[in-house]
């Protein structure tokens, strides 16, 4: 069961999407953010959809996949309108049924807000499905780098999230055998209410701990005898290149961004 | 030549502990050595282990790694270096999720140039015959692959010891063939001394000398001929002789004028055919 897990939603093929600088990726998802935030009429929604799509396909991610995303915030996205529908806005009302009330106001504000919402998932998404943990980890640490001036530990971050990553299937792959080992001594993890399921834990959890010290004990030993001494004076196997290819990726998304703002300034 | 590892009356005591680990151990390790500490559990060879590479710095004593005294904080990176050491567990000395970004954790660490690395990478990964899983992830791999991929990533350094602290002990029989097969080899073709710590005795025998730990102390040091013959002296220490040996004694005791110092099933097999020629 734990080994259907997948590492992150990362979607392996090869493409433009895939092979651009993480840094860049992080930092247009933050733009397409902005954009989001930006867009006040619903033809701007179908550019941003537009843009979306388009960059799905030049990803190779199929649409659906993406949409897939959504799946898990239907609840928070149905709330979301219910509540600025019937709760928000004021003036005339277009829709009255005993005590409901609906405006104009309220509604356009709930298909906003739910739009959004839809939006900022589907972005962020692009982001994680084309990009490999790995790299994320790595361009995460090379845009906080510059903060090492005020002290802030970007290196260590960097290394705490590829370490996390190095060690998830190792943990998963322990786990699984600690609950079989429970098992067989008739451990029962599956049947009870939730707080006997809670309790069912305990004996799982305490081994993994236990391990996972040590396991941490261990490597920190390991990577001292391969003379790690934190981030001063070390080179990288994998040097990050500002390609032409992420310079047109940067132009494209000023690109949605001059046309959202002058689609909100037009119409 | 100079010795490699020098350790002179080296004591070692645990915080906690009131007993001491090590107490006035002295050995020497030329170039090109292969070397088997050989010791029960808690015998003290994994301390002995931990202060060659400066991961432990001797309470009594001098340890000196190619010249270099272990106590010197300046020299304890360039130690490191030159010796690279292997640990018990596979799963818990491989850093990078990529075969060959592992193999890179060391030359970062060292700040070699990026030019520089691929090369290195790729003849420290075909030297322990790995070149083909460079890209793969390291949790898909068997324990004596994932072995081997600590080796490369030591060897891509480029020491010149290689200390293996029970590099085997939680590896299958054909695991633990494949790594020693490889140490072995790199000790002969590249010259790479060898520093292997292990309780296996087959593993023991096949080493140039071996060095019996017990009670922190040494207990006797010399050819693994010479070791084993000792049958009676190596069981009081809790430590076992290989089968071979066992045997011969046994068919000596009943009668069979064998060899004393039979390792190998080779060796048992050539000594009763030469006792076979003789009566007939």
């Amino acid at each position: 069961m734990l080994k259907n897990i997948t590492m992150g939603q990362y979607y392996p093929v090869d493409s433009l999407v895939h092979r651009l600088d993480p840094r860049i990726k992080i930092l247009l998802t933050i733009a397409f953010i902005v954009a989001v935030f930006m867009v006040h009429s619903l033809v701007g929604y179908a550019i941003m959809l537009g843009f979306v799509y388009l960059t799905s396909r030049l990803a190779r991610v199929p649409f659906k996949m993406l949409m897939r995303g959504l799946k898990p915030l239907r609840f928070i996205l149905v709330l979301t309108f219910l509540l600025n529908l019937f709760f928000s806005g004021s003036g005339e009302p277009v829709f009255q049924l005993w005590f409901i009330t609906v405006t104009a106001q309220g509604l356009s504000q709930a298909v906003h807000y739910s739009l959004r919402l839809m939006f900022l998932v589907v972005g962020t998404s692009l982001l994680t499905l084309t990009t490999s943990p790995i790299m994320l980890s790595d361009g995460i640490e090379l845009l906080l780098s510059p903060l090492k001036r005020f002290h802030f530990p970007a290196h260590e971050l960097g290394m705490m999230m590829s370490i996390a990553l190095r060690f998830i299937p190792t943990l998963l792959e322990e786990t699984d055998k600690i609950q079989k080992a429970q098992m067989a001594r008739g451990a029962d993890f599956e049947s009870g209410n939730l707080m006997q399921r809670a309790k069912a834990m305990v004996p799982l959890l305490v081994p993994l701990f236990v391990s996972a010290f040590r396991r941490a004990g261990d490597l920190a030993m390991a990577m001292e005898a391969r003379c790690y001494h934190g981030g001063e004076n070390r080179t990288r196997l994998r040097v990050l290149k500002i390609q032409r290819n992420d310079l047109l990726a940067c132009a494209t998304m000023a690109g949605l961004i001059l046309l959202i703002v002058a689609e909100g300034l037009l119409l | 030549m100079d010795d490699r590892i020098k350790v002179e009356k080296v004591s070692y005591t645990y915080e906690e502990a009131e007993e001491p680990a090590l107490s006035q151990v002295s050995c020497h390790i030329a170039p090109g050595e292969f070397v088997a500490v050989l010791g029960h559990n808690g015998s003290g060879k994994s301390t002995l282990a931990k202060l060659l590479n400066a991961l432990y710095l001797p309470t009594e004593g001098v340890v000196t790694v190619c010249g270099m005294d272990t106590r010197d904080e300046d020299k304890t990176w360039d130690i490191r270096q030159q010796a690279g050491m292997i640990f018990q567990n596979p799963d818990n000395q491989i850093v990078a999720t990529v075969v060959k970004e592992d193999v890179a954790f060391g030359l970062e660490n060292l700040g070699v140039p990026t030019e520089e690395m691929p090369g290195r990478i790729e003849s420290a990964l075909s030297a322990v015959r790995m070149n083909a899983f460079a890209d793969s992830a390291p949790h898909m791999l068997s324990g004596g692959q994932k072995q081997r991929v600590a080796i490369a990533g030591i060897l891509a350094m480029e020491p010149s010891v290689m200390i293996a602290d029970e590099a085997t002990a939680m590896l299958d029989p054909s695991g633990r063939a494949e790594v020693l097969e490889t140490i072995r080899r790199l000790n002969r073709q590249k010259g790479i001394t060898v520093v292997w710590i292990t309780h296996f005795m087959e593993e023991a025998a096949q080493a140039d000398r071996v060095i019996v730990v017990s009670d922190g102390k040494i207990a006797r040091e010399g050819t693994p001929r010479e070791v084993f013959r000792h049958i009676d002296e190596m069981r009081a220490l809790h430590l076992d002789v290989p089968h071979m040996t066992a045997l011969a004694k046994e068919l000596r005791e009943g009668g069979m004028p064998l060899r004393e110092d039979i390792l190998t099933v080779e060796e048992m097999v050539e000594e009763v055919a030469r006792l076979v020629c003789l009566s007939n």
